[in-house]
């Protein structure tokens, strides 16, 4: 982990969502897919928390980050501009499982800006597989050039029907599923709101196979110590609280304990 | 010649009066990355009770302009846990650790500091009756002085340790507790702990917190912070931490000129992990430059 000052290259609209290149000596080099690092937006004087973003790309001496803005802070990073001091901690968080078994083919679920960290990811893993990916329109549809280079079949969904087929990715995901090949084991990897990634989760428990869930999540401190970005685990001491930003923010689908709506308290042992 | 940022508060040296508050610096090990921890003055680690405790749901912590609210709720693994997990790493570092304790009951308050008698490495309590976020325990000690007492004089009677009651911002008279930690063996005080809060959000029409109520923190509640300090100062010889709001040195100076001792760094952290050691260089230079030779010399030098 390290508290790197550094500068913006450039920052650039895609569709929804917004691309920050950042020159990065210290960072860079050392992020694993599905890490993040967290942000202090400049000059956002009133704001005492800084934000987390995935990683997008990673060179040795620069990073990409990509980011929806939804909030204060993220609507004041798009006046960012290229040569703007930006102080950034990280990398941050456990990131993805990069290992695969030779017979496992893996299977990216990305939702909206989900397609970030899924992105580093499909550069690093032992072997090439499927891509789905969803959005709200074609013109948020990022990337698939990029994961058909390196080899990846990229299938959209958007949900005003303008690319791919029309709904959630999780029915285009559920359509393959049928079809494939009855040897086929698939390994999930998906990142994306709550609700897609819950989906994910019970396709593959249902299925008997991992799928591995990266969460979004308000953070405070971004290194473990505030304990604000907890999540419900299961682990074989009972149900614990799981810190996001540290212990995370990618979890195995069986470990995640879901909120039912409506529902404000459940046990946790410690 | 540099000046002397030494100082002894409660019977703990330090070699500057600079420490990072409870709940904002979880461990220490969290931070040991990116901060060098053997340059703070003492560090003060999350709340720990007697069991484990879950704390709150989720959320737990909204920003507001100028700070956060937050309702953790006090999440720890328990005095023993904390022995177990924390103090092999904490006992490491030869910056002094004080440990935050808090309770249901005076006795569960006792029990705690009782087990962390004999604990190598720990310097000292911060008594916490002044938690807006739990139901029993916390505030409820913090807001009525005779439930503070009998706080502060069970922990008095089961510990060596110095003890430093931490006090809520959310009184009519500050003065009193700051008298009553006097009356009943409290080595310091320190205050202020976050401030009441509500944060609702609009579009849901629910709380923005699982809690429903939270505490803010943050440079929103620094000139409260102080105002409460210097009221502190004028009731009692104690040494008092100041804290609330710090991101700045001159944010630490203001406590300082009021009576404090020391100074506390909390929610700035999450923002700049470098905000102690940055205020603990502004407040050297700042000595230099108005011909200071120590920091005690400045302590309470509010010209009037």
């Amino acid at each position: 982990m390290h508290l790197e000052n550094t500068c913006v290259l450039s920052q650039k609209a895609l569709g929804n969502y917004r691309v920050l290149e950042l020159a990065s000596e210290r960072i860079a080099p050392a992020v694993r897919p599905g890490q993040f690092v967290h942000l202090r937006v400049p000059r956002l004087a009133d704001a005492v928390l800084r934000r987390p973003l995935s990683v997008f790309r990673a060179e040795a001496d620069r990073l990409a980050l990509l980011y929806k803005p939804i909030g204060y802070g993220t609507g004041a990073l798009t006046r960012v501009q290229a040569g703007d001091a930006v102080s950034l901690l990280g990398p941050l968080g456990n990131g993805f499982p990069v290992a695969l078994p030779p017979d496992r083919m893996p299977v990216l679920v990305a939702g909206g800006y989900g397609v970030a960290p899924l992105f580093l990811l499909a550069r690093e893993l032992p072997q090439r597989g499927i891509v789905f990916a969803g959005t709200a329109s074609a013109k948020d549809i990022l990337c698939r050039e990029d994961f058909e280079a390196l080899g990846w079949d990229y299938r959209a969904a958007t949900e005003d029907g303008t690319l791919g087929r029309q709904g959630l990715v999780t029915a285009l995901l559920d359509d393959w599923m049928r079809n494939r090949p009855s040897n086929l084991m698939p390994e999930f990897y998906a990142c994306g709101p709550d609700g897609m990634l819950r989906a994910v989760g019970e396709r593959a428990v249902v299925g008997g196979w991992r799928a591995w869930l990266s969460l979004d999540r308000h953070m405070g401190c971004g290194v473990g110590a505030c304990l604000a970005c907890v999540q419900r685990l299961r682990r074989p001491e009972g149900i614990v609280w799981g810190r996001v930003c540290r212990d995370g923010p990618v979890f195995e689908a069986r470990e995640i304990v879901w909120d039912e709506p409506g529902e404000t308290k459940k046990e946790v042992s410690r | 010649m540099k000046p002397d940022l030494a100082i002894e508060i409660a019977g703990i040296r330090m070699r500057n009066p600079v420490m990072v508050a409870s709940g904002t610096f979880g461990y220490a090990e969290e931070y040991a990355d990116v901060i060098d921890l053997s340059r703070l003055g003492a560090i003060v680690v999350k709340g720990i009770s007697l069991k484990p405790w879950s704390g709150n749901p989720i959320p737990r912590l909204v920003e507001v302009p100028g700070g956060l609210v937050n309702a953790i709720g006090l999440q720890n693994p328990g005095v023993e846990g904390f022995i177990h997990q924390h103090m092999p790493f904490l006992r490491t570092l030869d910056t002094p650790v004080l440990v935050n304790i808090w309770g249901r009951t005076a006795q569960e308050y006792a029990e705690t500091a009782a087990r962390l008698n004999d604990v190598e490495g720990v310097r000292g309590l911060e008594i916490n009756i002044s938690c807006p976020n739990i139901k029993e325990g916390g505030l409820a000690f913090g807001t009525n002085p005779s439930a503070a007492a009998d706080v502060i004089r069970a922990v008095r009677a089961r510990t060596r340790l110095p003890i430093i009651p931490k006090l809520s911002p959310n009184v009519s008279d500050i003065r009193v507790f700051a008298r009553v930690a006097a009356e009943h063996g409290a080595d310091a005080i320190s205050l202020i702990n976050s401030y009441p809060a509500m944060v609702i959000d609009v579009e849901r029409r629910r709380p923005a917190l699982a809690n429903v109520t939270g505490g803010l923190s943050g440079p929103a509640i620094h000139p409260i912070a102080v105002k409460l300090v210097y009221e502190a100062a004028q009731a009692t010889r104690l040494p008092i931490i100041g804290m609330g709001g710090i991101s700045t040195a001159r944010d630490a100076l203001e406590f300082i000129i009021a009576g404090a001792s020391a100074v506390a760094v909390g929610t700035a952290t999450f923002g700049d992990p470098m905000t102690a050691l940055n205020v603990i260089e502004g407040i050297e230079t700042y000595l230099s430059d108005h011909g200071f030779s120590s920091a005690s010399e400045l302590v309470g030098a509010l010209e009037q």
